[in-house]
């Protein structure tokens, strides 16, 4: 349901680690992302997208510019939790976000730190567990799961504070394929479950099932648009150390040889059908 | 002596912790073997032909391979695995058996790819191979020796198998990348010359600039650390390198230098390389044979074109294939008559041009 005030607007936002120095991380900013969206972020290593996400619940402050949760500004105090109950973050490393010793404790944890009644948190991890394909292992305890569904224990952990939007910063990095497959696969869930989804990620075949994708390089977005005009443009992305899916690759060596796909081919589902126009 | 961190005795995991001196290299055995690429690189001569152990002279990647003895082809596996089980916390009610009753032989010179999802027994299986895991059953033997024999010498199998760990740059610890990359080398007890050109060598092959590498690893960034804590095993001159996703959390070009370099070093020293990944894509790559791993045991141990043209199967045990051979399995299962062993571009752009003038003749011949 798109709605004319955006989950997330970020206005000309800069931002620098140290103030001495001349470079800065986020350069001059701007975007928005509408609610319900899913919306990738690409970008080399240090091209400040993780610093450019931490903006997004308040993490870092902007220097200059202005970063608006559903108009709440990130830096007026009295929204500081506002902001972090509407916009959750999703880290890297499982390891490193988990608290408690038995899964539905530590999915009750920010819940709890909210002052939710009892009975409430109850109902509340319930459904972020099942959101998030856990809920069998309500019981468990986290050093015993894989990364992927540590990392789906994260999300529970986030889910059950009810927010609108979820900040995925490189959240199947660790992961294997299955791991990255279970976490897509929630991902999906919670998009259709209305929630706004921002994910930064390294893996082209992630970007390639969003609504759109961002491009970032050197503190500025320098590409926007559908996963499939994005990856058309592979020189492009190459210029920005950035790749596409092997589906594309392989549509632009096949246009190199004079076999020509349509420019919109970037999922091998959508490769495999073209082929076998061509081939059948 | 100051106290040496945990850290890098896990990555250089070759080294004496105490950091003393441990023998000249001429009272290690095996350095004898080193490759002759080495030895041309200190202009020392050759210690005699290269020759397969089934007498064929050596192809170029491998004829850097100088076989000890007197002239004997005897040594044909780097590493062989013998009916290797490994059972974390035996006798205990949480023993998990990690490995079970694995055997497999790797050739020297070989490029393996070792894939199979979490859980699996990788990181169990390469912990073996210079001596992190003991074997609870079987034997694992390096370049025919059994490092837990009595009397062998352990840390002369940790100088011949170098092993990258994981994220191996949160490992780094002194002041410069070169002195870095040198602790290996100094721990082995060579000569400062030596350490030098060892160095200057392996920072060559990772493509590390002068000027990096007086520079704090801590002023790096991610990638440029993951390659001055590859170059410092490097350095060591194993005979074999084993990396634990070298390409992990790094953005698709960093992925692909690390990558490349690597395989290049592999194809300048004919050094044994075993990689670890769980990139399919990459592994398709780079490696030219594959081990599979699935619960403890060994799934599939074989060519790279004979393990993607098990396609399906690889599916059926959890792990992914590379999106190209996706799309052939799916215009497969759309019933078009098409090889679905192929897992690289190249390859695939060669598959359906043929098909697809196959189809022209027909209509032609039609």
């Amino acid at each position: 349901m798109p709605n004319e005030n955006p989950m997330l607007r970020v206005q000309d936002v800069k931002f620098r680690y140290d103030p001495e120095q001349p470079r800065y991380a986020v350069d001059g900013v701007s975007m928005e992302i509408r609610r319900g969206e899913f919306v990738a972020v690409l970008g080399a290593n240090g091209c400040g997208k993780s610093t450019l996400a931490k903006h997004f619940n308040a993490i870092l402050l902007p220097e200059t510019g202005t970063v608006l949760v559903e108009d709440m500004d990130t830096r007026s105090e009295e929204h500081l939790y506002d902001v972090r109950q509407k916009v959750g973050m999703v880290f890297q490393n499982p390891d490193n976000q988990i608290v408690a010793t038995i899964v539905e404790e530590d999915v009750a944890f920010a819940p709890e730190n909210l002052g939710v009644p009892p009975a409430e948190i109850r109902t509340r991890i319930d459904e972020a567990m099942k959101l998030a394909g856990i809920y069998e292992k309500r019981e468990a305890a986290p050093y015993k799961l894989s990364g992927g569904q540590k990392q789906r224990v994260a999300i529970a952990g986030v889910i059950a504070m009810r927010p609108d939007c979820l900040v995925l910063d490189e959240a199947t990095a660790m992961l294997d394929p299955h791991g990255r497959a279970q976490v897509m696969r929630t991902i999906r869930q919670l998009r259709e479950a209305g929630i706004t989804i921002v994910s930064i990620t390294h893996y082209m075949e992630e970007a390639a099932q969003a609504d759109r994708v961002l491009v970032m390089s050197r503190g500025r977005i320098v590409m926007e648009g559908t996963p499939e005009q994005v990856f058309s443009q592979t020189q492009r992305l190459h210029s920005y150390h950035l790749d596409v899916p092997q589906a594309a690759e392989l549509r632009d060596e096949l246009s190199k040889v004079g076999i020509e796909l349509p420019k919109e081919v970037i999922t091998p589902e959508a490769c495999a059908e073209e082929l076998y126009k061509l081939l059948k | 002596m100051p106290p040496v961190t945990a850290a890098p005795i896990m990555r250089y995991s070759g080294v004496n912790p105490t950091g003393r001196n441990y023998a000249s290299p001429t009272n290690l055995p095996e350095v004898r073997n080193i490759p002759v690429a080495f030895f041309n690189s200190l202009s020392l001569p050759p210690q005699g032909e290269a020759y397969s152990y089934r007498g064929q002279k050596r192809h170029p990647a491998r004829a850097g391979v100088v076989f000890c003895g007197k002239g004997q082809n005897t040594v044909s596996h780097i590493i062989e695995v013998q009916n290797l089980t490994y059972v974390y916390n035996p006798g205990m009610p949480d023993a998990v058996t990690a490995l079970d009753a694995i055997s497999f032989s790797v050739e020297e010179g070989d490029f393996v790819g070792i894939i199979g999802s979490t859980g699996s027994g990788k990181s169990t299986l390469i912990s073996h191979f210079n001596g992190i895991n003991r074997p609870t059953s079987g034997k694992v033997l390096v370049d025919g020796k059994d490092m837990w024999q009595q009397g062998a010498d352990l840390r002369s199998f940790r100088f011949m198998v170098g092993l990258v760990m994981q994220y191996p740059e949160y490992q780094l610890f002194e002041e410069t990348c070169a002195k870095d990359i040198a602790y290996g080398p100094r721990n082995m007890g060579l000569s400062e010359a030596e350490i030098e050109q060892r160095v200057r060598e392996a920072a060559a092959f990772v493509g590390l600039s002068e000027e990096l590498l007086q520079k704090s690893p801590f002023e790096l960034s991610g990638g440029q650390k993951r390659r001055v804590a590859i170059a410092g095993v490097m350095a060591m001159r194993p005979r074999v390198l084993v990396l634990d996703e070298p390409a992990a959390g790094l953005d698709p070009e960093g992925r692909d230098t690390i990558l490349s370099q690597i395989k290049e070093y592999h194809e300048k020293t004919g050094i044994t390389v075993l990689l670890v990944s769980h990139s399919m894509e990459d592994i398709a790559k780079y490696a030219n044979r594959v081990l599979v791993l699935n619960h403890a045991g060994i799934a599939m141990y074989d060519t790279v074109e004979n393990v993607f043209a098990r396609a399906q199967e690889l599916l059926e045990l959890g792990l992914s294939v590379p999106q190209v051979t996706q799309i052939f399995l799916r215009l497969r299962q759309m019933g078009l008559d098409i090889h679905t062993d192929v897992y690289t571009i190249p390859y695939a752009v060669k598959t359906i041009r043929k098909a697809l003038a196959a189809k022209q003749g027909g209509a032609q011949d039609a």
